[in-house]
């Protein structure tokens, strides 16, 4: 049997790992196997080496194979080689591609869990903006000028408390 | 501020020191780890940036790391500052990636005093940051390095969306980007022959089990870690608690089979623990991995209390000090894997010079002879 990375040697690693109802094999020789990590388990998931081999074919799946980041040039045929991506951005350059192997590999596509604070201010900032706006729509036709006045100043206090959330990192 | 002439070495705690750390069910669950994978906004991941860049990260990111009040006096330093046999003491003391000891210029480590906190600069992702604790202490460990990551991000700015959470150099650890680990030390499930059952259901349930040392699925020294595979579509207090679930059954499930096998084979659970104490002692070439093995059985008999005068952190000392590189510390960095089975050998000599042979307790004699033979 060769090895499925280099194709070259005889593979001498035989790995089975069961996920949920999946079944994932990969036979490497002792130099690939040695090069992916796998006798790091701390830093080794046989995900990530599939990932590698074929299942990062599926990102080419619905997008153009010449699609490349606007922002760090990183192509699709990277991806192959790689397993990895070159930036944050290429999460929305390759985002069409992306979404099927995220659902074969994560429990959901939405992100649930920590958000960081400054970012979770500034939604509920705008949560309350939102809100605001329609109490003046409402106190505008009811012509409750009073009422008026009062939540402009708020919205005026709010939306800068935003400016200052996005002014800092 | 950070000590960045002290010597990797010098800072270290001894191996002793080290393996006397001890936490909740400590007899089967060596350590806890949470580990934490973080971008910055706007610039290439490390394996795909170009070195300046790199660079740059890394001279953003560390003294962040360094200003933090849990780091005041940490060890910070960079990669290419670190030999190779500093790195590969690191990977024995399971403190940083092999991934991370493969690393130079451009990538950074920052290690707190306590060893509790090790943050690696430009691994795979920007930073990855990881909270240890001795024992099952998974709520610990996340609360720890949670409190880390919230006073970094008003200092840095994470690549991060509300859909996809933080953004990761490999689509596996987007979301949360949080691994929650175990190592657990499961003698009594291999030698019932038990562990693949186990393995299979755990995998079942979306989580990994892989041997700690050993090439592969074979695991040395019985010395397993389970972790959470999936970081998208979960809160991470949740993947905690789903771990923490699942540890509690394995640790049921140990112990169970050392009970069992007490009560069923005592004399096969004798005969391990006495040749392997026999073994260790009077070996003259003894390899790293034979060593690890009847290590992992002498603790088991530490479990059973058969030994009189050896305590669990002896052990574990052990463990640390009879790896490649803390032999190549202690002797020469010089030395052939031949010449590192003599030493190893002569160290484990020396070391159980002293202890006395295991004793089983009351069924040692003909009579335990008798109750195995009633058993089958």
């Amino acid at each position: 049997m060769l090895c499925c990375i280099c194709k070259e040697k005889d593979a001498k690693v035989h790995l089975t790992q069961i996920v949920g109802d999946k079944m994932q094999k990969v036979d490497l020789c002792d130099d690939c196997a040695k090069q992916k990590g796998v006798n790091d388990p701390a830093g080794f998931s046989l995900a990530d080496l599939l990932l590698g081999l074929g299942a990062s074919q599926e990102i080419t799946q619905g997008g153009n194979p010449d699609t490349k980041c606007p922002h760090c040039g990183f192509t699709q045929a990277d991806f192959k080689k790689a397993g990895r991506l070159g930036c944050s951005e290429c999460y929305v350059t390759f985002a069409e591609g992306l979404e099927g192997l995220l659902k074969t590999m994560h429990k959901g596509t939405k992100h649930i869990g920590k958000v960081p604070q400054s970012l979770q201010q500034s939604r509920d900032l705008s949560e309350k903006l939102k809100n605001l706006q329609k109490k003046l729509d409402k106190a505008v036709a009811e012509e409750d000028f009073e009422q008026a006045a009062q939540v402009r100043d708020e919205i005026k206090t709010t939306r800068e408390k935003l400016g200052e959330l996005s002014a800092t990192p | 501020m950070s000590e960045k002439s002290m010597n990797i070495h010098e800072f270290l705690s001894s191996a002793a020191e080290s393996a006397r750390r001890e936490g909740p069910h400590n007899k089967i669950v060596l350590s806890s780890r949470v580990r934490l994978a973080r971008n910055l906004k706007g610039m290439a991941f490390p394996g795909w940036a170009k070195k300046a860049e790199r660079v740059k990260a890394l001279e953003q990111i560390r003294p962040a790391v360094e200003s933090l009040p849990q780091m005041s006096d940490a060890f910070s330093e960079s990669m290419d500052n670190l030999t190779v046999l500093d790195k590969n003491i690191l990977v024995e003391r399971h403190l940083i990636s092999r991934e991370h000891a493969a690393k130079n210029a451009g990538s950074g480590l920052v290690l707190n005093r306590e060893e509790s906190l090790c943050v690696m600069i430009n691994e795979e992702d920007h930073l990855r940051m990881q909270a240890l604790r001795p024992g099952l202490q998974l709520k610990q460990a996340w609360h720890a390095i949670d409190q880390i990551d919230s006073k970094l991000e008003k200092k840095l700015s994470y690549a991060f969306t509300g859909d996809l959470g933080y953004l990761t150099a490999c689509p596996t650890n987007l979301g949360t980007g949080i691994r929650v680990s175990a190592m657990l030390h499961l003698p009594g499930l291999v030698l019932a022959e038990q562990i693949n059952q186990i393995i299979q259901a755990v995998n079942k349930l979306g989580l990994a089990v892989r041997g700690l040392y050993g090439e592969g699925t074979e695991a040395l020294g019985n010395v397993f870690q389970v972790s959470n595979q999936m970081t998208l579509g979960e809160a991470e207090s949740d993947i905690v608690e789903r771990l923490n679930k699942v540890l509690a059954q394995i640790i049921e499930h140990e112990e169970n089979a050392r009970a069992m096998l007490l009560e069923k084979k005592p004399k096969s659970v004798y005969n391990h623990i006495g040749r392997a104490y026999g073994i260790l002692a009077n070996a003259h070439s003894i390899s790293s991995k034979e060593t690890m093995n009847l290590l992992s059985l002498t603790r088991l008999g530490v479990d059973l209390n058969l030994f009189t005068d050896v305590e669990r952190w002896m052990v574990d000392e052990l463990f640390i000090l009879t790896q490649p590189a803390h032999l190549q510390r202690r002797f020469s960095e010089k030395l052939s894997a031949e010449e590192r089975d003599l030493l190893r050998a002569d160290m484990l000599r020396e070391r159980l010079r002293n202890v006395s042979r295991p004793k089983p307790k009351s069924n040692g004699g003909p009579a335990g002879l008798l109750s195995d033979k009633q058993s089958n």
